[in-house]
């Protein structure tokens, strides 16, 4: 019994990375220019659509792969010149809505050029459990939600010392905490943003991948978004340590809710769960685990 | 030189304090209200009333509820199709519960019951703003329609989970036909309107505004928060719950959950967003908008086929609604933020001062 709840509270962190990894895009975004990417899932979408197209056109594995980086690098760039820049001085309402509409803009692209096939996307790691640690301890962990784990620490890793040792990753830190005082230091705001959804765009990639992986690459994952949002509201809306932690609580509660609470009430409790932990959350810290907190003057 | 209100003196303090103090726009309203009543049901066609009419009216009327919260009060809410769902299961319940109910009765039970889920979802905002309320209400929105789906007593243990809305009567005058639906709607909807404009006009209306704009001197100048903010949530789900009964009885005529989906309150939230955040017009501008420039494209689309004889499949039509209805909204926020009813106040304006340049 004990290992069961084991199992379910391992692959409930497991799949927690995966929210954290599109959470971390939102993240990103935030930090950097105040605006909250409602369209993160549907890039998410979009990069795994237009990886899975190149392939079943005939690219290998790794061209597609660089040509789907290069277009949602090109797209994030499109998307900061486009939408976000006529809209700078907006109050935050009309980005929020800005990035809805763009996210049903993008969803409508993706499936106008690749149409709505459901579509396998295969990265060549299994959805099986280890049998090493099965034969030992009798506890499931899949192989693939393990690389899904190493790749999204990789990628953390990978950030954080972006953010932390380069001189771009300084500027996106300043731009994050003040964007007046970074334009007097002379930090060119534009460029910064652009390579924020540059960067935001890549996450949503690996994202788009892991998820397209596990789950198929269809419509549905634009919904993945949705669910990042009980993720940044426990993490905290500027943190990436707080997405990480944020995404692993989230899928771990929701995954043991289901298995425990679900069959007493007639299951499909993932669906509301964590919007109610949030909600929960939110009265007691508002800013979340990680997040800072705002004083606000006026 | 048409629109001047010079010559049109007021003697009472009634008279100042009108709604529609010109005359023109007197003038213009009666003309509209005769052809909503009158021409209409007589020349259109069933199809015009049961797939534009009816739906425009309905959604404009849940679009009012949403403007109440998000453009007045400044409560941003995903969650209005929730409240639309309490609505209609709610009047679903009293009509097959309360024998000889009177209709509009049963309406009214549904939007006070949802009225009172409002408020109970209503409570977060007292706490958070912003996205985090927002938040919150898509909690409320994936939670509720999980509990109709899954109580049983709701949904009167029905197998199939799609339940017959019962026939509307009144006073024993049954109404089936389009036009007999249409009206209803129509009576419904304009005298909410017209009581959601007077609320927007008074004290609590002042109150909602004020506490948008900042809600911390609102605190300051003595606007009590809790009472507005909750009685924001309560009238809008009010709205809400009206508009899903009507949904469910006048345009569906199945009480189902799947109809009060998520993308039903953002189609709702866009409606308000291209009509106008905080104005009664909007709400109906913004629901003509987005009933009808799906079936305006699926026509283009279609007739570009046919003439063109390109073969587009049925999914790029669906496709192109999604990348126009996006793109459509990206360009009002940076064009005209304030919506389509700031185009019609700015046209107004101009009319007034016709011929002459300034």
């Amino acid at each position: 019994m004990l290992s069961f709840v084991f199992e379910v509270a391992i692959g409930g962190l497991l799949s927690g990375v995966m929210y954290s990894l599109v959470a971390l895009g939102f993240v990103l975004i935030y930090k950097a220019s105040g605006v909250f990417n409602f369209a993160q899932g549907s890039l998410v979408f979009f990069a795994a659509l237009t990886f899975v197209g190149l392939t079943e056109h005939g690219l290998s594995f790794p061209v597609a792969l660089l040509v789907t980086l290069v277009v949602m690098v090109i797209a994030g760039l499109l998307i900061e010149r486009l939408v976000l820049r006529p809209l700078v001085n907006q109050p935050q309402i009309s980005l929020f809505m800005a990035t809805i509409g763009l996210s049903f803009f993008i969803e409508g692209l993706a499936q106008l050029v690749w149409g709505a096939n459901v579509r396998g996307l295969d990265l060549g790691i299994q959805d099986e459990p280890i049998a090493w640690i099965a034969d030992r301890t009798g506890v499931n962990v899949s192989k693939f939600d393990l690389m899904a784990a190493a790749i999204a620490a990789v990628l953390v890793t990978g950030l954080g010392l972006f953010f932390s040792r380069t001189r771009i990753g300084r500027a996106l830190r300043a731009v994050a905490d003040d964007h007046q005082a970074a334009l007097a230091v002379g930090i060119p705001l534009q460029q910064i943003w652009g390579i924020v959804w540059a960067v935001a765009g890549l996450v949503a990639l690996v994202a788009g991948m892991l998820w397209g992986a596990r789950n198929g690459v269809q419509f549905a994952l634009t919904f993945v978004a949705l669910k990042a949002l009980p993720v940044l509201i426990l993490g905290g809306f500027e943190s990436i340590a707080g997405a990480i932690v944020g995404g692993l609580i989230v899928g771990c509660t929701e995954k043991l809710a289901e298995v425990f609470i679900g069959p007493h009430v007639g299951g499909g409790i993932e669906g509301w769960f964590p919007y109610v932990l949030a909600l929960a959350f939110l009265l007691v810290r508002p800013e979340g685990l990680f997040g800072e907190k705002i004083i606000r003057r006026i | 030189m048409l629109y001047r209100e010079a010559g049109q003196f007021k003697s009472s303090y009634a008279a100042d304090s009108a709604i529609l103090p010109i005359r023109q726009d007197r003038i213009g309203l009666a003309i509209i209200l005769a052809i909503a009543f009158v021409v209409i049901p007589l020349a259109a066609s069933p199809y015009l009333f049961s797939a534009i009419l009816i739906p425009t009216l309905i959604l404009a009327l849940a679009a009012l509820g949403l403007n109440i919260l998000t453009g007045y009060a400044g409560q941003l809410s995903l969650g209005a199709a929730a409240f639309m769902a309490v609505g209609a299961f709610a009047s679903y319940n009293f009509v097959l519960r309360v024998p000889g109910i009177p209709l509009l009765l049963a309406f009214a039970g549904g939007g006070v019951m949802a009225a009172a889920v409002g408020i109970v979802f209503g409570l977060p905002s007292l706490r958070i703003r912003g996205f985090y309320l927002a938040v919150a209400t898509l909690a409320a929105q994936f939670f509720i329609v999980w509990c109709l789906t899954k109580i049983g007593w709701i949904t009167n243990y029905n197998s199939s989970g799609v339940i017959t809305a019962q026939r509307m009567q009144i006073a024993g005058i049954t109404f089936d036909t389009p036009q007999e639906k249409y009206l209803l709607v129509l009576t419904i909807v304009a005298l909410m309107a017209l009581a959601a404009k007077n609320m927007a006009r008074g004290n609590i209306g002042r109150q909602w505004m004020a506490i948008r704009d900042m809600d911390v001197a609102a605190e300051v100048i003595g606007i009590r928060l809790m009472r507005a903010k909750l009685l924001a949530f309560a009238v809008s789900s009010f709205y809400c719950g009206v508009a899903g009964a009507l949904f469910a009885y006048a345009y569906l005529g199945t009480v189902e959950p799947e109809a009060y989906s998520l993308d039903l309150s953002f189609r709702i939230l866009f409606m308000i967003i291209i009509g106008g955040l905080g104005t009664v017009l909007g709400a109906f501008l913004g629901s003509a908008f987005i009933v009808i420039v799906p079936i305006l494209l699926s026509v283009a689309v279609e007739f570009l086929d046919n003439t063109l004889h390109l073969g587009v499949p049925s999914s790029v039509g669906s496709n192109l609604q999604l990348m126009v209805f996006g793109g459509l909204i990206i360009f009002f926020l940076i064009v005209e933020p304030f919506g389509l009813a700031r185009i019609w106040q700015i046209t107004k304006e101009k009319l007034r001062l016709w011929p002459f340049p300034h």
